[in-house]
């Protein structure tokens, strides 16, 4: 008897092991190949980002190197003249607009959907889920002839006003599901309390649901950051977001490479950041209902 | 999943007039919270399909509406020259361009999703190394790798040249033979972390007994991939298959900032979403708003269609193999 008590900590422990190992050269030729191929979707985002910091001419000489003394006048330039400070603020304002009142809307509009039982609302969440499926884009000619008659194009509420509703079928899909997962006994116990149901609302429903809505934020806020479409046809020069300031740079400036080089980085930076501050919540959104 | 039956306002009910006053503000209610989002939608959202779709049935005159005009705005896509041109090259080019990236992608995918799976160092680091390029603006990719591209100052011809495989260097971008399948390389080198992020999340999720009883029964590693991992993971190859459709039917950005709005070089890389964009605002034609409307209702019919029956087909793998 003692012994197979003696015997069990070590069926446990290596139960990590029981994963079937790869002999020796395959198990290295498979590392090899992670870290090259690592090496292969990296390289082109290095090179931006070195090339960025070398001169016209050492990026002429030699396309590929380090930068020995490291320049910081193409993101001077880029910044000024290339027009990147207007477009950077533009991004910024036209896109947190969008997502915050995409949100706002959305989260009104799923709580009820999710907790009230009234006629119509399985019909209406039906309406409001169809746009996961509808290609936006394809109505643009209808959008600027809207836009053009309530006077909001060439206006970046204009721009927000179709970005924020682009959200909302994403936005209310996921926070009703969050709010309908919610137990009853809150709401009744504020209710016994005599709360009003948009104090119940703000108080209590929002703050359970607040990792939600970091999801739904974070992923109205990169297709939107980097959308290109849009702007490109509903706005003009001095209100283009970054992509398509972008393209405009590139017409103008066709041989100013080290300059388009810090332009692709302050493009890029900022969802570089957010990608670093919040990996876990973009893999798993990602990857939702992917896991069990 | 719980649905919620529950009265909306407390207190005792008070006599008469009492309930529908407490219906007016139960109403009114309803209203705060669904109007917003339902006027912003609605306006922006799905009045302008529904317009694309009613644009499509006319027949127009610069930017006068004329009359009813049936599907002939349709059957001008495929009669009416430059469009019965157009419009299968392009057609062509995109479905060139999906099943490119699907065996790019997708192999590429599971591939590094199963060796990552079984190794144990770096793991986090790989996985956001293969998901970065994913983030990227489309627009961004395609200038940067405009530049890598270049015959001249281009990194790519320069690294050739660096490992002694200079004869391999190319017009990379200027060949048309070469410039779609380049553009498919590009767009896969984008988006390959994203099918790689799933099926990661997915083999996380099979568990180690499965394999334990294949190797117990003798299977080789193969053999239990093949057998066990695999038919586990027809569900994710079906998401990915609908998802990597939709999104190549719908590229514009990517295939704008590597060869512009034209699909160069002579067209060989033109597709549905440029084309698209050259008819709605670029079009000399009088007619331009019925035809890019035609375009538009049948991509979108095209793009819907065959996701639900993809998704019909993989539901009845999925079936089967189970």
């Amino acid at each position: 008897m003692s012994t197979s008590v003696l015997e069990k900590p070590q069926v446990v422990v290596p139960q990590r092991r029981t994963r079937r190992r790869l002999p020796r050269p395959a198990a290295i030729a498979s590392t090899a190949l992670l870290w090259v191929y690592a090496a292969a979707a990296l390289a082109p985002l290095i090179i931006m980002a070195l090339g960025s910091l070398r001169t016209e001419q050492q990026l002429a000489d030699q396309p590929i190197g380090l930068p020995t003394h490291p320049v910081f006048e193409n993101y001077a330039q880029a910044w000024s003249e290339g027009g990147f400070s207007q477009y950077f603020v533009n991004s910024i304002v036209v896109t947190v607009c969008s997502v915050v009142l995409g949100t706002g809307v959305a989260v009104l509009a799923a709580y009820p959907l999710a907790r009230f039982r009234f006629p119509l609302s399985g019909l209406l969440t039906a309406y409001f889920l169809a746009g996961l499926m509808l290609p936006i884009r394809l109505g643009i000619k209808p959008v600027f002839f809207l836009l053009n008659s309530i006077g909001l194009i060439d206006s970046r509420v204009g721009l927000i006003c179709v970005y924020a509703a682009s959200g909302i079928p994403f936005g209310v899909f996921v926070l009703s599901a969050f709010f309908r997962a919610l137990p009853m006994e809150l709401e009744e116990a504020a209710r016994i309390d005599g709360a009003g149901e948009l104090r119940i609302f703000a108080q209590i429903m929002v703050p359970m649901v607040r990792p939600a809505l970091t999801t739904v934020a974070l992923f109205q806020f990169i297709p939107l950051w980097n959308d290109f479409f849009f702007p490109l046809v509903l706005v003009e020069d001095d209100k283009y977001t970054l992509p398509v300031g972008l393209t405009r740079f590139v017409a103008e400036f066709e041989a100013a490479h080290a300059q388009l080089y810090a332009g692709l980085v302050i493009t890029t930076i900022p969802l570089v950041l957010l990608f670093l501050l919040a990996t876990k919540q973009i893999v798993a959104g990602l990857t939702a209902g992917m896991t069990k | 999943m719980v649905q919620a039956e529950r009265r909306l306002t407390t207190g005792p009910a008070g006599p008469g007039g009492g309930a529908t006053r407490r219906r007016a503000r139960r109403f009114a209610l309803l209203l705060t919270f669904l109007l917003p989002a339902l006027v912003l939608y609605t306006v922006f959202i799905i009045y302008p399909l529904i317009s694309a779709l009613q644009y499509s049935l006319f027949s127009w005159n610069g930017l006068q509406q004329g009359g009813f005009a049936g599907v002939s705005n349709f059957v001008d896509l495929f009669t009416k020259y430059p469009l019965s041109d157009q419009v299968p090259r392009a057609l062509l080019h995109n479905c060139i361009f999906f099943v490119g990236t699907m065996l790019i992608q997708t192999t590429a995918g599971l591939l590094l999703a199963v060796l990552l799976h079984r190794s144990r160092r770096g793991k986090r680091f790989l996985q956001t190394a293969y998901i970065l390029p994913h983030l990227v603006s489309p627009i961004v990719a395609g200038y940067l790798w405009s530049m890598m591209l270049n015959p001249q100052f281009g990194a790519v011809n320069a690294a050739l040249k660096g490992i002694g495989l200079g004869s391999l260097a190319q017009p990379w971008r200027g060949d048309p033979h070469l410039a779609l399948p380049v553009a498919i390389v590009v767009n896969a080198w984008q988006w390959v972390g994203f099918p790689m992020l799933l099926f990661a999340a997915a083999l996380a999720g099979i568990p180690e007994e499965f394999h334990e009883a294949a190797r117990v029964d003798g299977a080789s590693a193969w053999t239990s991939f093949r057998r066990v991992t695999f038919p586990l993971l027809t569900p994710v190859l079906g998401i990915v298959t609908v998802l990597t459709f939709i999104g190549n039917f719908n590229i514009l950005d990517l295939i704008y900032a590597l060869q512009g709005s034209k699909g160069n070089p002579s067209f060989s890389t033109d597709v549905l979403g440029l084309l698209f964009y050259r008819t709605a605002f670029e079009s000399p034609d009088a007619n331009a708003i019925g035809q890019s409307s035609a375009l538009a209702v049948l991509m979108f019919a095209l793009i819907f269609g065959v996701s639900i029956v993809a998704n019909r087909f993989f539901r009845r793998m999925e079936a089967r193999l189970k």
